[in-house]
């Protein structure tokens, strides 16, 4: 089973021993020997970024939208650095990947060589694990370690740096066994006795929530499937964070929207009142929860998570099950079902019809416009013309993610890629690049704004080259949306360094790529030319002007809890000024 | 709405701080070291003393001894956090295992003459340190004891012509018939 060869055909061979078929890198001096070995072959197809952040992000929209690792192939030093932000993104949304950077030889480690730098000392706080190979015997070993890693457990970005000499040196390749890691075993298997106890305090609940995760999407489909069943069969309300939405469909009468800061209503106040609250792969991120102390007070807590750090790092639980969310849904499906439990009937139905009165508010509503195409507005639209596809949608950061995560409704996992935790603009296009690649006969589209576009702009190349018809749809309203919204709400209205001067003429610029620009700035129009941008089979950049002066709500200022939450009717029509509504503590945070 | 209870107590109720002396066993590989340093810098969390060495040769494997101090729901995420490290084998909380013994060495260096020379050697007697090097003017001492012992030590030298202190941080281990390899 052991073959002898390069190093740099052990990188092309493990990779292909992993069922590996797309890698996204970026050649240079110290990876010369892998692209080598990469032009031998055909089975490992190398798709050529522009920018090694958007090889980092495009492997990332690659994963997620299909479950599998990605795959990124960087040069040493600017490759590696430029690498760093992508990294650090994907281990903050837990994305698995192997990153396999250069090295300069390892003679020469630690001279201060050209293109040096130490990669494994600085990916080492934005990656799950890294190694520096030091001698080729290990290099088999590490490469398939990079994968197990990458993918058990809660998965994270690994990097393997490889010397040059390494990658030139003869040695022993030795294929991936099913051995396990000598250390590395995550309980994937939760506690029976801490689910039981889950059970009984679920059947005993007089007003629950499900509250999900990113963790529900990375068990995979089958975690999905699990958890409707779990949701259906008590009855329960659901909502769930930015990164796990689509795990439950959003068309069904027991959703309630995404929750936190910019939640729904329901949601939010669903969370703020219950008794007993099951969180299954979330991690109460600020985000979600708020002002601490007055998260939530009235409830008992069950958290369930790969992860035992995650484990009452910010928020006290009662019942903690550490495993698989997949795992962990099948046993509590089974004695639900076993014990044929059911929560009381009425305290349920009063439960329901207080969140029902919640639900009224309409929270999502906003005054819509014949003159200016408002943002939401726009993003309704994309949805209801394009939700027979099944598109895949990724996002930049800012208030265009915000809209599509409110207003862009998801029916299944992995359909919906953005950058949670980290929050980096410029994550979007890439990712759809990686998107489209997993899924080259989907409709992908990046939801995008003027400003976080710019950041990763290069890629449109990227995708002409591959003939990736991938679509970015701008809310176009001239501002860092959300740096703007949040000077109007902190700073007096100051918009200091937020308009986005200069801008470039995004057709033209589709168009100097060789894609389609479209510009739409009229509602009337907007449904032909969405339906126009659908239809054509190239990349396109639709550049939608929409209302400058739009806020995202509804909004749980900073420092606040559930219940203070700000409405979309809470300014008028005059957008008074509402700086007084975060305290002084408040603004400090962000 | 308002009068429902919670059942948490006071969020702003202030937790003791104490300190606690973790065993972590981990892979004798390149940049261990920097990843357990580098969680403790990188979360905020305190180092009092670490020691460590390759205790199994032909397994490569480390022991680390740390002290470090926080609250209970602070030391319990340093454990998990320490635990998700990948070359991180175990890691056992020595202070919740019970009395472990825990143990520093010292290095000591007086300088003098007359009197303090003479009250130098009468508390190196008592406390029982070996001299380890003697000048006409100087004497290395060697003290082993618990970080108390030794810091009693040390404040006592001071008085009487320390120049210089090595110290080694804490081996420790539980006490009792089980072994946690």
């Amino acid at each position: 089973m052991s073959e002898t060869m390069t190093g740099a055909e052990m990188v092309i061979r493990a990779l292909q021993d992993q069922g590996v078929e797309h890698v996204f890198g970026y050649p240079g001096g110290a990876v010369l020997p892998i692209y080598d070995a990469l032009f031998h072959q055909e089975n490992v197809r190398h798709v050529l970024v522009r920018h090694e952040q958007g090889a980092v992000h495009a492997a990332e929209g690659y994963a997620r939208s299909s479950g599998k690792p990605g795959v990124v192939l960087v040069t040493s030093g600017p490759g590696a650095t430029n690498a760093i932000t992508g990294l650090a993104d994907a281990m903050m949304d837990s994305i698995p990947l192997v990153c396999i950077t250069g090295q300069v030889p390892t003679h020469l480690i630690g001279s201060d060589a050209f293109q040096e730098c130490d990669t494994v000392g600085i990916t080492r706080h934005c990656t799950k694990h890294n190694y520096l190979v030091k001698s080729i015997e290990d290099l088999p070993r590490i490469l398939h370690e990079a994968f197990y890693v990458a993918q058990n457990g809660r998965p994270g970005p690994v990097v393997v740096d490889l010397p040059k000499d390494i990658q030139f040196k003869a040695g022993t390749y030795v294929r991936p066994t099913n051995n396990q890691h000598k250390t590395y075993r995550p309980t994937v298997k939760g506690d029976m006795d801490h689910i039981r106890a889950a059970i009984e305090l679920m059947a005993n609940a007089k007003r629950p929530v499900f509250y999900t995760g990113g963790g529900v999407i990375n068990s995979g489909p089958h975690a999905s499937a699990l958890l409707r069943e779990l949701v259906q069969l008590t009855g329960f309300p659901i909502t769930s964070t930015l990164m796990g939405l689509g795990a439950y469909p959003a068309s069904d009468k027991q959703w309630l929207g995404m929750l936190g800061m910019h939640g729904t209503y329901e949601a939010n106040l669903a969370m703020h009142e219950c008794d007993v609250m099951i969180n299954i792969g979330a991690r109460f991120d600020d985000r979600i929860t708020g002002r601490l102390d007055a998260f939530s007070p009235y409830s008992k807590r069950i958290h369930v998570d790969i992860d035992p750090s995650s484990i009452n790092k910010t928020v006290k639980v009662d019942i903690p099950i550490v495993g698989d969310c997949a795992h962990v849904l099948d046993d509590l499906v089974r004695l639900w079902r076993q014990g044929a439990r059911q929560a009381d009937k009425v305290e349920l139905k009063e439960w329901w019809n207080k969140i029902e009165g919640w639900r009224a508010r309409n929270c999502l509503a906003y005054k819509n416009s014949k003159e200016t195409i408002k943002p939401q507005y726009a993003i309704q639209r994309l949805y209801e013309l394009t939700k027979d596809r099944a598109p895949y949608v990724t996002t930049e950061v800012g208030q265009h993610q915000m809209w599509a995560a409110q207003y862009f409704k998801f029916e299944d996992p992995n359909h919906w890629m953005t950058s949670g935790g980290h929050g980096t603009m410029g994550y979007g296009l890439p990712a759809a690049v990686g998107a489209q690649l997993a899924h080259p006969d989907a409709l992908v589209i990046d939801i995008a704004g003027e400003a976080s576009i710019q950041m990763m702009l290069q890629e449109m190349s990227t995708a002409l080259q591959y003939n990736l018809p991938i679509k970015v749809f701008i809310l176009n309203n001239e501002y860092m949306g959300m740096v703007r919204q949040w000077q109007e709400l902190l700073h007096g209205g100051r918009y200091s360094q937020s308009y986005s001067e200069s801008l470039p003429d995004f057709v033209k610029l589709a168009e100097a790529y060789g894609g389609v620009g479209i510009r739409c700035d009229n509602p009337a129009e907007l449904d032909a030319k969405i339906m126009e941008m659908i239809t054509v089979n190239r990349p396109v950049i639709f550049d939608c002007i929409v209302d400058k002066t739009e806020n995202c709500f509804p909004m749980i200022p900073s420092g606040k809890a559930h219940n203070e939450m700000l409405l979309n009717d809470y300014l008028g029509e005059t957008g008074a000024d509402i700086g007084s509504v975060i305290d002084e503590k408040g603004k400090m945070l962000v | 709405m308002l009068q429902m209870k919670t059942h948490y107590p006071d969020a702003h109720r202030v937790e003791p701080v104490n300190r606690h002396t973790l065993a972590v066993v981990v892979d004798n590989e390149p940049g261990v070291l920097a990843r357990i340093a580098g969680l403790f810098s990188g979360r905020g969390y305190n180092i009092e003393s670490l020691t460590v060495t390759e205790t199994e040769h032909e397994a490569h494997i480390s022991r680390i001894t740390i002290v470090t101090t926080g609250t209970d729901s602070i030391i319990q995420q340093i454990k998990s956090q320490l635990e998700r490290l990948v070359p991180v084998h175990r890691v056992v909380d020595l202070t919740m295992t019970g009395e472990a013994v825990e143990r520093e060495l010292c290095l000591v260096k007086v300088v003098g003459k007359g009197d303090h020379r003479v009250e130098a050697m009468r508390l190196a007697s008592a406390f029982g340190a070996r001299t380890l090097d003697a000048t006409l003017t100087s004497f290395v001492y060697e003290l082993t004891g618990t970080t108390d012992e030794v810091e009693r030590f040390i404040k006592l030298m001071t008085a009487v012509g320390l120049v210089e202190v090595s110290r080694t941080g804490v081996a420790a281990m539980a006490r009792g018939a089980e072994g946690i390899l």
